[in-house]
């Protein structure tokens, strides 16, 4: 069975993001880059399906510029045996992404296509919803356990109410969640052998998908920021506060 | 323009979630209707056509959509949203599960969680996890958007009178399954629609202290919530998360005890309308966003507050 993970290179999480002094875009220059942590927590789970001798193959695809060979190289560090770099240096839109790994999938014909269920920096949520409507596949989002079994994939899912489990068909797509698995460290022998692994590249002009925007952004801005408050003494000039001066409890 | 609104409920009722995107449609401007896609489930098509504001209920009633799975749902999302301007859902996990499937059916870049309205085709909504705040503009012809609940108010669940038009068409992909699922069951109000919510944190130790923040939420009429580090750290279940990948609340009054506060965390709750922090780490983050900081052992606060209410 055929694993495909798709991963994406995104500013690293422990980087507070700030506009650019124009407020055109968030300010990117010389920040630390890093594999998106759902999509880490994805590569993770291709790996212990291999571990568990359901996948035979993993390969890892990331849709972005040069440097995301870096996150690839990552994924192949952490047990992927080959990479896809779909090769641009625009900033694709979730349903420009999901169409080429669409065109990937239609190429690579795998059994399950895990992803993250959102990257950090642009927050959309989408891609893989997106990928398997346009595929046909089932789908399973914000997954917190995969098991695959008699071509069946079976995932409980992290809804608002709890949990949901539902059972898909294969090839099925299944996004993670936080609490999917915590990812392994690298090894550095293992790093070392990602270096030697395959790594090809195509564009989206070669898969044949348009990439245009659909949507533009016009400006960025910092929130709202709240005012700093009060430090109370006590309980009781707390509770006296809540009552008297918020209003909030009776 | 005409707008579509996807409710949320449970075939029986109606999720007050849904509200918010009334609010959120009515800000863009034009008819409103909204589809009600579910199993037996003209209860809830009932009660939305009582919400003001809203033209016309379209009544999706088949056991294929008796689980809101985007397989089937968002193919009909596609095939009636054509005829609308803007297609709506508040950003719940079935909205965020269904909308961008509904939207790669349309050929449309959805635009995620937005949290104002600057004009028909500009939306501001959170991005880095909430650290900036992007504008955008769509240019496809019919936009498709999920909608933060806290943004927007909620509609007025009464006052409308909507004619319910039935559809009959049916979707089934074959391709998933709904096997079962965990619900949490508590007589306390739901997070994302409490007045007042009180979380714990890692400080909380354990699983059993929650039951002091039980005991002063149950005083309060108040929904308790918890952090990552919380939930992580396997002292309550998952759907009590709030923060960037949990829940985002705006209640009332938000009590946050024991808990650092994590951008990931501030996130879920800054924009509550009055924020108390209670900890015994005075250079804890969540003292520079409270609005009342009380630098304290939990353990003594708690009791104390319990004995005052």
């Amino acid at each position: 069975m055929k694993v495909l993970v798709a991963v994406k290179r995104v500013v690293d999480y422990n980087v507070k993001v700030r506009p650019k002094s124009d407020n055109t875009d968030v300010d990117l220059a010389n920040v630390k880059m890093s594999i998106n942590p759902f999509c880490e927590i994805a590569v993770e789970e291709a790996v212990r399906l291999k571990e568990k001798g359901i996948a035979t193959e993993i390969v890892a695809v990331s849709v972005g510029p040069q440097q995301a060979q870096e996150q690839l190289r990552t994924a192949l560090a952490l047990g992927a045996d080959r990479a896809i770099l779909v090769n641009t240096d625009d900033v694709l839109e979730p349903l420009a992404i999901a169409k080429c790994l669409k065109a990937v999938c239609d190429s690579e014909t795998p059994d399950i296509i895990l992803l993250g269920k959102q990257a950090i920096d642009g927050d959309n949520n989408q891609t893989g919803q997106m990928l398997a409507a346009l595929a046909g596949y089932g789908q399973a989002t914000f997954a917190s356990e995969l098991t695959v079994d008699a071509g069946k994939a079976t995932v409980t899912r992290e809804v608002d109410g709890g949990l949901q489990t539902l059972a898909l068909s294969l090839p099925a797509v299944v996004t993670a969640d936080l609490r999917l698995n915590e990812p392994r460290y690298a090894s550095l022998p293992n790093i070392m052998k990602a270096k030697k692994k395959p790594l090809d590249t195509s564009t989206p002009a070669d898969l044949g998908v348009e990439t245009a925007a659909r949507v533009s952004l016009l400006g960025v801005e910092l929130p709202a920021e709240r005012q700093a408050g009060i430090m109370v003494e006590d309980v009781a000039q707390l509770m006296d506060k809540l009552k008297n001066e918020a209003k909030v409890i009776s | 323009m005409s707008i579509l609104v996807v409710a949320e409920h449970d075939n029986s009722s109606l999720n007050v979630a849904t509200l918010n995107s009334i609010t959120a449609a009515q800000a863009i401007g034009g008819d409103i209707d909204v589809l009600v896609a579910g199993s037996a489930c003209q209860d809830a098509a009932t009660q939305a056509a009582q919400i003001a504001g809203v033209s016309k209920v379209l009544l999706a009633d088949s056991a294929d959509y008796a689980n809101s799975l985007a397989e089937n749902v968002a193919p009909l999302i596609a095939e009636i949203g054509s005829g609308y301007s803007h297609i709506l859902a508040t950003a719940t996990t079935t909205a965020k599960n269904i909308m961008p499937r509904a939207a790669a059916l349309m050929d449309v870049q959805a635009i995620s969680d937005i949290s104002a309205v600057v004009s028909a085709d500009t939306f501001k909504r959170p991005i880095y996890a909430g650290n900036v705040i992007a504008t955008v503009q769509s240019s496809d012809s019919i936009k498709i958007l999920t909608v933060r609940g806290t943004a927007f108010d909620a509609a007025s669940a009464e006052g409308g009178s909507a004619s319910i038009e039935a559809l009959t068409s049916t979707n089934n992909a074959n391709v998933s399954e709904f096997v079962g699922e965990e619900v949490a069951v508590s007589d306390r109000p739901e997070l994302t629609a409490a007045g007042i919510v009180i979380s714990g944190g890692r400080g909380m130790g354990n699983g059993e202290n929650f039951d002091m923040l039980y005991s002063v939420a149950d005083k309060l009429g108040a929904a308790v919530g918890a952090s990552r580090a919380a939930v992580d750290a396997g002292f309550v279940p998952n759907d009590m998360q709030v923060g960037q990948t949990g829940k985002i609340v705006a209640p009332d009054l938000y009590v946050a005890v024991g808990i650092s506060g994590a951008i990931q965390h501030l996130a879920g709750m800054k924009d509550s309308k009055v924020i108390v922090a209670v900890n015994k780490d005075e250079e804890a983050p969540i003292f520079s966003v409270a609005d009342y900081g009380l630098v304290a052992d939990l353990f003594t606060a708690l009791p104390e507050i319990d004995a005052s209410l």
